[in-house]
């Protein structure tokens, strides 16, 4: 396990996308001090922002107020990268597998784009969680993201695959152009959630205002719902999926685009 | 002075092929013999002239506006890293212009033709062309929407549109006339197209595509160009579209033209269900008729950004595709469509698109009249040249590849018959002699004494040659490529032509600016000092 503590917060954001496990796995600590960074346009190393200590592994643990530290975790395929503070914009954006873990927030593009691995963020998240970049087709194409807290805008922009839960609420554009895939909302969300969406599946627990758009076709639980629901409570998720407590109405569109989407809003028992 | 020794030489405009000989290189240009200077020793290695690309979309507004489109592709491009003395610059289906330059100098390619120019924004393209290093360029203005020069042939005035052509070509300070879809551009304009080359066009009672082509060959044969009348057919890209290629042949009977991009305009079927290759027809045709000189425009398998002032048909791919759509109505002169696009190879329309660009290489019996090209960035991106060239030296290789395709598609093409295998000869014909030939550019693909000293020279390894990394790029005389690096070159030249037209023109024109362009007439022309070394060509 290697651990990296920031000194102190960088003044401009700093570009960090050496700090995965593919690169420092096999490195020892001194090579990794050697790594390369971006503060701004210039190329400095990871030793001029953080102490490393421990021994070189596939775990990579990064302390310190890393709100401005971009790109932790790109594109990495393996090992865990366990985050005990806040961490900056593109974190495990392009990630292909192994786990992250936040203690506490994150900012926007979280996943960006990523196809495997997972994800979990105990406080809050910014806009574009598993989104695609600005005029790629496809966002998330697998892979897991779980926030415990609340989330921004454009929340699994064009994902195509792959779990997005967010446990608080979120932003307007919830599932923007949406074309697989699946996203939790245990918290609700604010405006035009599943807008332009061609495929996938969006789930609510509370009420959340709809599109005129999107047509309700029927009220039932679906097996699905009971897998998903299971699988969520073993991280802490509680999706409700048992009849007794209600039933899920569901909603088909965009049908602007036209698509065949879904969004899933659960209706308790009054009781 | 350079002395390049030892090399097979091939230089087929000369009637070389495959002789080991000495090249002696003086002021950027061969020469006799020198004495003296720097030696490379080449023995072992094929020397060619350096390739020439007659049909490419490099610089101005339409591809500039298909970068700004997709900023997607520049996330996953190669950098170019900024040094001493070499520019920043991406890579990516449509690269930015430093590197355009350096991807084409890495493959052997030094003089390049953009093929289609919006006068008014002729001054962009060649801002853009002056930041395009190492090659030699030339650029194609177009031509065949153009009002005014509609409403002279609706008026039956050839002579006065003879005269507004040659002073537009002055005007935007290019090299040859592109005609883009004759009349389809402007009728777009009213949301229609042109499809029948005989029918009269929107807005007009008498203007044809026909009588465009006709009129706009006449006046190219006039104006005594060195480049023939540079034509993208009507019904690009359509099932069925044979028929109107081979009208525009005969339209063009007795002229010379250059039919751009044949691959896209070789289809038979009446719709995407029944598309099938028409190569065969078209190049018998072709074969028969020797006026006419053509690229293949080939496509092949991956990313691709089709950019056209065919506006009406990128309206439609659009619309097949739901990929993201960019149209420019250039005001009375032209359109742009841009959508990027993706080939690929299980898709029936794209494997009959593969294999017709293939069948046209293979069955026009000429090399001096078909180039190679892919309509960069259209079928494939330029630097995918050494695929083809693969493709039509060796014909295991494209068996192998033609059984991935779908099986529906091979009974919709003859290529599988096809046994005919291109030369080392063939190669630097289609690649560089046939289309400086047919560019008129005679100090270009040959190795004569007196050309221009461009050439590439190619490690022959036991695998054959790998064209994709020459060892070494000459470009007037100077090493820009060595061991796969480019190194600081001297910016290349800007061809162009001044054919000769009566001042008077000028008179006639001024008014019809007042009234119906935006831009003022006198601000309209581009300056000679926008071109970084320009080349005056004779019109002879």
């Amino acid at each position: 396990m290697l651990t990296l503590t920031l000194k102190e917060q960088p003044s401009v954001p700093l570009e960090a996308e050496a700090l995965s496990p593919d690169l420092t796995a096999g490195l020892p600590p001194e090579a990794v001090r050697a790594l390369p960074v971006h503060l701004g346009k210039r190329q400095l190393r990871v030793a001029d922002f953080f102490e490393v200590d421990g021994a070189p592994g596939d775990e990579l643990v990064i302390r310190g107020a890393a709100d401005k530290v971009k790109w932790i975790g790109r594109g990495m395929t393996r090992g865990r990268i366990s985050i005990q503070g806040n961490a900056g914009m593109h974190l495990g954006a392009y990630m292909k597998g192994g786990s992250i873990e936040v203690s506490g927030s994150v900012s926007d593009w979280l996943g960006a784009e990523m196809s495997g691995g997972s994800i979990r963020v105990r406080g809050n998240a910014g806009g574009q969680v598993g989104a695609a970049y600005r005029g790629s087709l496809s966002g998330m194409k697998d892979g897991t993201i779980l926030i415990d807290g609340t989330a921004g805008l454009e929340v699994g922009m064009r994902m195509r695959r792959g779990l997005i839960a967010v446990g608080g609420s979120v932003r307007d554009f919830a599932g923007l152009e949406m074309k697989g895939g699946t996203i939790v909302l245990r918290g609700g969300a604010e405006l035009r959630t599943g807008a332009w969406m061609s495929r996938g599946t969006i789930v609510s627990v509370p009420q959340i205002p709809l599109l005129p758009t999107f047509t309700y076709t029927s009220t039932y639980n679906p097996t699905f719902l009971r897998l998903w629901g299971r699988y969520l409570s073993t991280h802490g998720f509680v999706l409700p999926y048992e009849e007794r407590e209600g039933a899920y109405r569901r909603y088909l569109g965009d049908s602007s685009v036209p698509g065949k989407g879904e969004i899933f809003v659960f209706q308790p028992h009054a009781s | 002075m350079l002395r390049i020794a030892g090399g097979r030489v091939y230089d087929p405009a000369n009637g070389i092929d495959g002789v080991v000989q000495d090249l002696c290189i003086d002021g950027g240009r061969v020469v006799g013999d020198v004495q003296g200077g720097r030696a490379i020793d080449a023995s072992g290695m094929v020397i060619f002239p350096g390739g020439v690309d007659i049909h490419t979309h490099v610089a101005g507004a339409a591809l500039n506006f298909a970068r700004g489109l997709t900023p997607e592709n520049y996330r996953k491009a190669v950098p170019f890293l900024h040094g001493p003395e070499r520019r920043a610059g991406l890579g990516g289906i449509t690269p930015t212009t430093f590197a355009t330059g350096y991807l084409y100098a890495a493959m052997g390619w030094t003089t390049v033709n953009e093929a289609a120019v919006p006068i008014l924004s002729a001054r962009h393209t060649h801002e853009e062309l002056r930041d395009t290093p190492v090659v030699d360029k030339a650029s194609l203005v177009l031509m065949a929407n153009n009002e005014i020069v509609l409403d002279l042939l609706e008026a039956d005035e050839l002579e006065q549109a003879r005269e507004v052509v040659a002073w537009l070509i002055w005007a935007a300070k290019c090299y040859g006339v592109k005609a883009v879809n004759p009349g389809g551009v402007a009728a777009w304009k009213w949301g229609k197209n042109a499809s029948n080359l005989h029918e009269p066009i929107e807005g007009y009672s008498r203007v044809t595509p026909a009588k465009i082509i006709a009129g706009l060959a006449q006046i190219v044969d006039d104006l005594r160009l060195p480049h023939p009348l540079h034509i993208h057919c009507n019904n690009l890209g359509i099932p069925g579209n044979i028929s109107t290629t081979l009208e525009t042949m005969r339209v063009l009977d007795g002229h010379r033209a250059h039919l751009a991009h044949l691959q896209f305009h070789a289809y038979g079927g009446d719709g995407w269900g029944t598309m099938r290759s028409e190569a065969s027809t078209l190049a018998d045709y072709f074969n028969a008729h020797t006026s006419f000189s053509c690229d293949a425009g080939a496509i092949l398998f991956g990313d691709a950004m089709t950019i056209t002032a065919d506006g009406p048909w990128q309206h439609l791919l659009h619309q097949l595709t739901g990929r993201k759509w960019g149209n420019v109505d250039v005001e009375n002169e032209t359109g742009c469509g841009i959508v990027p696009y993706v080939y690929k190879g299980h898709n029936l329309v794209n494997a009959v698109q593969w294999a017709a660009g293939l069948e046209l290489l293979l069955l026009i019996k000429d090399p001096w009249r078909i180039f190679l090209t892919t309509d960069h960035p259209n079928g494939a991106g330029f630097w995918r040249y050494p695929e083809l060239i693969r493709l039509l030296m060796d014909v295991e290789h494209r068996r192998d590849c033609l059984k991935k395709l779908p099986k529906r598609a091979l009974r919709r093409t003859v290529l599988a018959d096809l046994d005919r295998k291109y030369t080392l000869s063939d190669i630097a014909v289609v690649t560089s002699a046939g289309p400086a030939r047919a560019l008129g550019l005679t100090a270009k693909g040959h190795l004569g004494v007196g050309a221009d000293a461009d050439l590439a020279i190619y490690a022959q390894g036991p695998d054959g040659i790998s064209f994709g990394r020459p060892r070494y790029v000459i470009k007037e005389g100077q090493v820009v490529v060595e061991d796969g690096e480019v190194r600081p070159a001297s910016e290349g030249r800007e061809f162009l032509v001044r054919p000769s037209y009566d001042e008077k023109i000028e008179e006639y024109l001024r008014p019809l600016f007042q009234k119906v362009y935006t831009m003022s007439f006198d601000n309209y022309p581009v300056e000679m000092e926008r071109l970084t070394r320009p080349d005056v060509r004779a019109c002879e």
